[in-house]
């Protein structure tokens, strides 16, 4: 029996009710007040990390390359997206909200490509160090210049512009986009990097080009990720994007499965809800979160999800399928 | 550019090619590794629909010309000439812009892929839209991919494998891989294309199958081949110039038959006559 496919358009309408259906669910439980504040701007945290992880996932899980300064390009977009919306506190909401955003990618992506056309010859460990320190020179940077940055005492003061629909939207917006480039004939030329640079190279793909491509694509919704942090938290301290902070965006990465999105998704809301859910065990905190990596790495190394993507269009066919099988098989008997 | 003559080629353009200037040209080529001399004053001029065999006996330095011509090593001396044009400086996907393609010694598929999308790598260059365009799935994006997986099947089915399209390119069968290869390679639009040891491990009747299929491509595509090859049935069957190398030099030039009876090509695959 041939697979019936369900139509571009249709499937296309079905993710995009879905997706309005969750924002309205969202949207309701928020303002009935079912949550706790801590539940609500959890929420945010989750919805800004998931950002961060599906970003760093378009480096380390399609391209194969494995940076370690992506709070630096968070950084990047955290003050650059708070500067904007601080002196555009005079324009209506939107048009700022929206600038502050764009600024704050368009800057990380720049960064991203300047960091990326030298660092990017490297391969392996040397690229992590080199990445590794970019984002300790981007935090002693922020430091240093307290006229911009407010230094170590912080910038205070930032329009908390970070909604829950705002987050919400950027997290779409950023799957989408992320998956619409990897089904592309520019996802390919990076997934055959990852695959075989040789190969790829000798197929025509100037591999610098796409590395940098992906590195910036990466930096954009790290930087975008990083002016929500600002809008959700009101102040930034550049404490917060140490060393640690690139590791943990890559932890979700690794554990979701390097190459997978919904990985990246399931794992970036799991480790950020972990905290908050194991209160409770406030003592034995650490070690249950430790413990788990440790399993899930020992037991499945290439990552929860491995480079499983999900497809609800095939879910739908495989289900639909089952059941006309099905019919047909009663039909039989 | 070298100023000295080249030494006549293969020798060999055919008749058939109406346009007799040579489609790749290497002059004087050489690399150093360290000390030691990898490949020497290595001349060879190729026709524009000839397929010619490079051969010799093992660590002669043959995949290291394949490697020189397509650029993944910058020969130390020496100049190549693709279609007229000089590719000193250029890198790998740059020839490979220009028209030069090749397959692998050790097999070099993209695993995780699907055999299609092997295929649609190498047509990368073929398709022609913007990130932008992708990412707003703007009509010419969907024109695209759809003529690009038309044209992909159509390449497949030259060795029948549009069955196959959608297993993972890992999983294929050693001698299905080794097609997937040429067939990616094909899909670069080349005008000459590099075969390095296609039909190893395959077994005689499909070896058998390669040699009209790649016979087959040479006539519908009108691109020249370059292979090497240890399979002497193949070589001495297809190629219409062969060239031998020893020790990074070439020792003989010419067609199947000169190199059959050539004595110094006897020596360097089965030794020197024991004196008498």
């Amino acid at each position: 029996m041939a697979k019936r496919r369900i139509p571009t358009p249709v499937s296309y309408a079905i993710n995009l009710v879905l997706i309005a259906l969750l924002l309205v669910v969202g949207n309701i439980v928020i303002s009935s007040g079912i949550t706790s504040r801590a539940q609500n701007s959890l929420f945010l945290q989750v919805g800004i990390y998931i950002i961060l992880a599906v970003s760093l996932n378009v480096v380390t899980g399609y391209l194969g390359q494995l940076p370690l300064g992506h709070a630096g390009f968070m950084a990047v977009g955290a003050y650059t997206g708070a500067l904007v919306w601080k002196a555009t506190a005079s324009m209506p909401a939107p048009v700022s909200i929206v600038l502050g955003l764009l600024v704050a990618g368009i800057v990380s992506a720049i960064f991203g490509i300047i960091i990326g056309i030298p660092a990017l010859r490297l391969k392996g460990d040397y690229l992590a160090i080199v990445t590794l320190g970019f984002g300790e020179i981007i935090r002693v940077c922020i430091i240093n210049l307290p006229e911009i940055t407010g230094g170590t005492p912080g910038l205070l003061n930032i329009p908390k512009h970070s909604t829950f629909t705002l987050v919400y939207v950027c997290v779409v917006l950023t799957c989408v986009v992320i998956h619409m480039m990897m089904k592309s004939r520019h996802g390919r030329a990076i997934l055959s990097i990852r695959d075989n640079e040789i190969a790829a190279e000798s197929c025509g793909i100037s591999t610098t080009y796409y590395k940098v491509m992906a590195f910036s694509v990466s930096a954009f919704f790290a930087g975008i990720a990083g002016a929500l942090f600002a809008g959700n938290q009101g102040s930034l301290f550049p404490n917060a994007f140490d060393f640690m902070a690139s590791i943990n965006i890559l932890v979700m990465v690794v554990l979701g499965g390097m190459g997978s999105m919904i990985g990246s998704v399931i794992a970036a809301t799991v480790l950020t809800s972990l905290p908050l859910v194991l209160q409770v065990f406030s003592k034995y905190r650490m070690i249950i979160y430790s413990l788990m990596l440790i399993i899930v790495m020992i037991f499945k190394p290439s990552g929860l999800m491995g480079t499983y993507d999900f497809s609800l269009r095939n879910l739908l066919e495989k289900l639909t399928g089952h059941i006309s099988k099905k019919r047909e098989a009663g039909t039989n008997e | 550019m070298s100023k000295l003559r080249p030494l006549p080629a293969t020798g060999f353009i055919p008749e058939r090619d109406l346009d007799k200037t040579p489609i790749l040209e290497a002059h004087h080529l050489g690399i150093n590794f360290g000390g030691l001399n990898a490949v020497k004053e290595f001349n060879l001029v190729i026709g524009r629909t000839e397929i010619a065999g490079l051969i010799g006996p093992n660590g002669a330095g043959k995949t290291t010309v394949f490697n020189l011509l397509t650029k993944v090593y910058q020969p130390t001396k020496g100049t190549i000439l693709l279609d007229g044009r000089n590719t000193s400086g250029m890198t790998i996907s740059q020839v490979c812009r220009m028209g030069i393609a090749r397959t692998f010694q050790n097999i070099r598929l993209f695993k995780d892929m699907t055999v299609l999308e092997n295929v649609l790598v190498g047509l990368h260059n073929e398709i022609d839209y913007r990130l932008a365009g992708a990412i707003f799935r703007i009509p010419a994006y969907w024109r695209a991919e759809r003529i690009a997986r038309e044209r992909a099947l159509e390449l497949l089915s030259i060795f029948n494998m549009e069955g196959m399209a959608n297993i993972k390119a890992g999983s294929l069968p050693y001698g299905a891989q080794r097609r997937l290869e040429i067939v990616r390679a094909l899909a670069t639009n080349p005008s000459i294309m590099l075969l390095d040891e296609p039909a190893a491990g395959m077994n005689p009747s499909e070896t058998g199958e390669l040699m009209e299929n790649i016979r087959k491509i040479r006539d519908t595509f009108k691109i020249a081949i370059l292979l090497i090859e240890h399979d002497m049935n193949l070589v001495m069957g297809i190629c219409e110039g062969i060239v031998v190398l020893n020790y990074g030099q070439i020792i003989a030039k010419g067609t199947p038959e000169e190199i059959k009876n050539n004595p110094a090509v006897i020596e360097a695959y089965l030794g020197k006559k024991e004196a008498r």
